[in-house]
């Protein structure tokens, strides 16, 4: 085969749809993070399994019960038709859903960790120079959070762009609106493309290496000190 | 308790707080000028009760008014950043990603313009902090760190100050730092402090009120004279318990390199030390180091020697000694002489005697 002719547009695809996912996890998790740490409401531990769920489970069962719920007779997808946005399977709107459920956990616990790192302290302190609980959020916690921060948002980066059963589950296999890098190299593979499958396999070896090695290296500074 | 403040210029608090192991039941008043310090062992519930004060416990029931304004009471709440208040933690608490610049500023930008009353550059100035402006707090010294947590309190205007042990997390180098500061803060500021402790040099050096707290209750509440001289409070029964008198620098002898002191009628000296003519002092003279006689004594080394008349005799934890309470101008002092002594020279209330005091301590 012709590599020159070799189709990158998964590529871009995988690429587009990592970071519109990291950035609605970043939205999604930082709150929940937040709550998490600092709420004493009794079953939170609840909460807890539930955002970690994904990290135990099959995607082939998570995707199962997502194409259940966003599908024309799920609450979501009816939801969805009736305000006239359609059913979201098989659309990258719905692969975005899916990818922020998936890696909801890897965004969710390093932040949670860094919110409950910071301790109590810092906010008091905040809080007796003037500042309000949204102001002290912003001027403490956050900043004080930002290597947790930093790790969620790759992390979810990354695990997004690895996924491969719930992107086969709710998203299938159409170029250019779900078609992602994982599947194109399933692809490759099945029609014994092997040079086309080494490109992009490799391709996201090297690059997943490069980000993990980055995120390590920058945590594994002295973190900020505590005084 | 001492209600003989008018309510406009004066710190009323009751709360009440019940935890699992712990309870609060505080009621007091106290002047709102001056430092009152809160003194007990620890576990006697000092730390929260100012975080009572500052809101940032929650008690089952309050009630706090400062000068006249309300911050606590069965209808309302104010919220901790509401409170016109400033907060020095034991620990310096600087923020971390902030350097001592920011820091400092961190209250004083959420002031209005108006409400700032306290500027940057005076306290930069007088805590010494020019040469860090640019630091990290990781770059300090603890000494240094908990300069900078006075600076940023200090630049909310506050109308009252809370300082919870600011020396205990320093070393002794840290201590004898910070305290030169705290004490022309607390002569300087015309806002009232209350400063918890559980170092009788503390409270002596710098306090004015008294409120003593043992198991999450207030024990006693005066003026420290007044509570240091107290029979009736273990204070006055520690090994090294003393008596703090107010004094005017009266004179300075070159020749002998002593400076005099009087208080009412008496007179004592002390190394010499430079004070201007009429400042006030205070002195600290410890029980241990007060004897009694029945006339001037003379002709012995001890110079400070001053007529006092006995207020009250009572046992002292030593089954041996006494502790004679002397009074000499409205002002206390302690003695601790031993039983046989009092039986002896047939000391009783009442009597006129005179104090030797072998060592006289200048505070300030």
């Amino acid at each position: 085969m012709d590599l020159s002719q070799l189709d990158l547009q998964p590529v871009w695809l995988t690429l587009k749809l990592a970071s519109i996912t990291t950035l609605l996890l970043l939205c999604v998790a930082t709150p929940l993070a937040w709550w998490l740490a600092n709420t004493r409401w009794r079953y939170r531990q609840v909460i807890n399994a539930l955002v970690a769920l994904p990290l135990v489970l099959p995607p082939t069962v998570l995707g199962f019960y997502l194409l259940l719920l966003l599908g024309p007779k799920g609450w979501v997808g009816q939801l969805t038709e009736s305000l006239g946005i359609g059913v979201l399977p098989f659309t990258f709107s719905g692969l975005v859903i899916a990818s922020v459920i998936y890696s909801l956990p890897f965004a969710v616990q390093p932040i949670q960790n860094a919110f409950a790192a910071i301790g109590k302290r810092p906010l008091e302190v905040a809080a007796t120079l003037r500042a309000s609980p949204w102001d002290r959020f912003i001027s403490v916690a956050l900043p004080l959070a930002k290597p947790g921060l930093i790790t969620g948002a790759v992390l979810g980066f990354a695990h997004t762009l690895g996924e491969f059963g719930v992107v086969l589950m709710i998203g299938g296999n159409i170029p250019g609106q779900t078609q992602v890098l994982s599947v194109a190299i399933f692809d490759h593979v099945e029609s014994y493309e092997y040079a086309a499958a080494h490109v992009l396999a490799a391709g996201m070896l090297g690059f997943s290496f490069l980000v993990l090695l980055t995120l390590y290296w920058r945590t594994g500074q002295r973190p900020l000190e505590r005084v | 308790m001492d209600d003989n403040f008018p309510v406009e210029q004066r710190i009323d608090a009751r709360f009440e707080l019940k935890r699992k192991d712990f309870e609060l039941d505080i009621n007091f008043a106290a002047p709102g000028k001056g430092v009152s310090a809160i003194f007990g062992p620890s576990g006697s519930g000092k730390t929260t009760l100012l975080r009572c004060i500052a809101g940032l416990e929650k008690p089952d029931s309050a009630h706090f008014t400062i000068n006249g304004q309300c911050w606590h009471d069965a209808h309302k709440s104010l919220a901790v950043h509401r409170r016109p208040m400033a907060y020095v933690f034991q620990e310096a608490s600087l923020f971390p990603h902030l350097n001592v610049r920011e820091n400092m500023a961190y209250g004083w930008r959420r002031i209005a313009k108006d409400q700032r009353k306290i500027h940057f550059d005076d306290v930069t100035t007088w805590l010494g902090l020019e040469a860090l402006l640019e630091h990290q707090p990781q770059q300090l010294s603890g000494g240094q760190r908990q300069r900078v947590a006075i600076a940023r309190a200090l630049l909310t205007s506050p109308q009252l100050l809370l300082m919870d042990e600011p020396l205990a997390s320093l070393d002794a180098n840290g201590k004898a730092e910070i305290l030169p500061y705290l004490e022309s803060l607390c002569r300087e500021l015309s806002i009232p402090v209350l400063y918890v402790s559980h170092s009788p040099e503390e409270v002596q050096q710098l306090a004015d009120y008294l409120i003593l707290l043992e198991q999450g209750r207030v024990v006693a509440a005066g003026e420290l004279n007044t509570l240091l001289t107290d029979p009736l409070l273990a204070i006055s029964h520690f090994e090294d318990a003393a008596a703090v008198l107010e004094a005017n620098v009266i004179g300075h002898d070159k020749e002998f390199h002593l400076t005099s002191l009087a208080f009412d009628h008496a007179q004592v000296s002390v190394s010499y030390n430079g004070l201007p003519l009429g400042h006030k002092a205070r002195l600290r003279i410890c029980a241990r180091d007060v004897s009694l006689a029945l006339v001037q004594p003379q002709q012995i080394s001890i110079s400070n020697s001053f007529p006092v008349k006995v207020v009250s005799i009572d046992p002292d934890r030593d089954p041996s000694q006494m502790l004679v309470r002397c009074e000499i101008g409205g002002q206390h002092l302690l003695s601790r002489i031993t039983r046989r002594s009092v039986h002896l020279l047939k000391i009783e209330v009442g009597k006129n005697v005179y104090a030797q005091v072998k060592s006289v301590a200048l505070m300030k």
